[in-house]
């Protein structure tokens, strides 16, 4: 293939990384987030895939199929068994309304594109346009953080961080070695085994997953 | 001289076969559920059957409500005499670009809010008022999304955003994706089908446009109803020709124009069946929605400008 048409498919899939990000800030419903989660994990494993082609760093490969089972199956599937047994499968209650996130991401976008300009003209990668976009998508996921008042919409969002940033690793520096990398991969698993365990007590507290009631206890 | 010709005759066929493009698609949905449908020329005869008939008026219309179908009909018809159908560099594109092409769509629905309260009904307000909280939010969407392509072009004439798609071939292209996903909310929206407005039913406590409407007889309300068939087309062909330009006639000579005439209807055809296919698909969703999809549609636009700026111009 032409390496102009491989460059195009690097930035359509980190376009589709910053789509799925804006999904995940927009859903209202709590399995349809975990369907969009499951496929950012998807779409990530196969950014990793493409740029190991197009950049030939084989071990790529091995981080994409790693991301590809983690963040693809495994953590969607740990979610959605909790959402099942937890019975939180009505609708999402953001903090700010739905629109004015969606704007606000969108002047976070526009906040990543100004500070990693600098970035960008240093590095020599094929990736290097694409290191705004996953600078947006880290920004966003913690947008998704602060604006969620349930306990599992917000572990929704920092698993998408942890997605952000392994894509911005990706994209700034091919990944990171890895060992690092594998690392990092089981402790997002056994946090969100914790998580789980966390959310059942929280519920037996105080009957509810929302996080103000932790706050009043201060 | 000869271009002004041309765009004479592509301005004539857009306001002719308004009224088919709108009976096709309602040709198309009536298959779809099973059901025969109006012939196709039921459209042309209906508005034959409402130039025939007398006007009623209400004893407190004004000036102003007889004059604004005439407005809305010459606006939307120059404006439908602006966008290049089959030609790429018409005259009249060169005279008059996107935002003036905005402008005039904004005027006629302008005149049609202002015609809506002139009579003083409940059900014209009310829809003038819904008709222009969605028109702040479509304008700028619709805006931002075409300029995408704009910045692309530097600049805001149709000929030349058609002349740089043309020539930057088939790319894979994330910000035009993004432009035309925005116009494609935005043109549902505008037109009036299925998920914001409802075209088929005349009562129904969510309408928009024919509440605004529902005081017109006559004449009047053919030329509105026309306006309307030609708004439908013209947004049509905007999508077609600035998203997928490939096979429009660069040079006016009449076998290459003949052609290019044909690809459009083609186009045109394939377009039209996948709206009835999307109506019959999806359901009307409920008028408090509606600004939140049109801000998706808002999103989308300068989603597409910043991936533009972001992914595309460092390449």
């Amino acid at each position: 293939m032409r390496p102009e048409l491989l460059q195009q498919w690097v930035t359509v899939a980190a376009a589709a990384m910053l789509l799925i990000m804006f999904a995940l800030l927009a859903q209202r419903h709590m399995r349809a987030l975990l369907r969009w989660f499951a496929l950012q994990g998807v779409v990530l494993a196969l950014t990793s895939a493409l740029v190991a082609f197009v950049a030939e760093v084989p071990e790529l490969y091995i981080s994409a199929l790693l991301a590809l089972l983690l963040k693809g199956l495994l953590l969607p599937w740990l979610l959605w068994r909790m959402v099942v047994r937890l019975g939180v499968h009505r609708e999402v209650e953001p903090l700010v309304n739905v629109s004015v996130t969606l704007l606000i991401g969108a002047a976070l976008v526009l906040f990543a594109f100004y500070v990693s300009l600098p970035i960008e003209k240093l590095s020599q990668l094929v990736t290097r346009n694409t290191i705004a976009i996953a600078l947006a998508c880290v920004l966003l996921s913690m947008l998704m953080m602060i604006t969620r008042r349930k306990a599992i919409t917000q572990v929704v969002g920092f698993l998408a961080l942890e997605n952000a940033l392994f894509f911005t690793a990706t994209a700034a520096t091919y990944g990171m070695p890895l060992v690092v990398e594998i690392g990092v991969a089981f402790d997002v698993l056994i946090a969100a085994l914790i998580f789980g365990l966390f959310f059942f007590q929280i519920r037996k507290t105080f009957d509810s997953l929302d996080l103000k009631h932790l706050e009043e206890k201060q | 001289m000869s271009l002004w010709l041309w765009n004479l005759v592509e301005a004539l066929l857009m306001v002719g076969l308004a009224p088919l493009a709108t009976a096709l698609v309602k040709r198309f949905k009536a298959r779809l559920q099973n059901r025969r449908g109006p012939p196709l020329l039921q459209a042309y005869r209906d508005l034959a059957k409402l130039f025939g008939k007398q006007p009623v008026l209400a004893e407190q219309a004004s000036w102003l409500f007889r004059t604004a179908p005439y407005v809305i009909f010459a606006a939307t018809a120059l404006a439908a005499a602006i966008v290049p159908v089959i030609l790429v560099a018409t005259p009249l594109t060169a005279a008059a670009d996107v935002i003036a092409l905005v402008a005039l769509l904004a005027l006629a629905r302008f005149f049609t809010a202002l015609a809506a309260m002139d009579v003083g009904t409940a059900f014209g307000g009310m829809g003038a008022s819904r008709e222009m909280t969605f028109a702040a939010l479509t304008e700028p969407a619709m805006l931002m999304s075409i300029f995408v392509l704009s910045i692309a072009a530097h600049s805001t004439n149709m000929t030349a955003m058609i002349d740089t798609v043309l020539s930057t071939g088939l790319g894979l292209r994330p910000s035009l994706a993004f432009a035309l996903a925005a116009l494609v909310l935005v043109a549902i929206a505008e037109t009036g089908r299925i998920p914001v407005d409802n075209p088929a039913t005349h009562l129904e406590l969510t309408m928009v446009h024919e509440a605004m409407i529902l005081e017109y007889s006559g004449r009047y309300l053919a030329l509105i109803e026309w306006a309307n068939q030609i708004k439908l087309l013209l947004f049509a062909t905007l999508l077609l020709n600035l998203f997928f330009p490939w096979g429009m006639a660069v040079d006016a000579d009449p076998a290459s124009m003949l052609i290019a005439a044909g690809v459009w209807l083609c186009k045109l055809l394939v377009l039209f069946s996948l709206l009835a296919l999307f109506e019959t698909w999806m359901a009307k969703m409920r008028i408090f929605r509606v600004p939140e999809y049109l801000g998706l549609a808002f999103l989308l636009a300068i989603l597409g400008m910043l991936t533009h700026y972001i992914l595309e111009v460092g390449v």
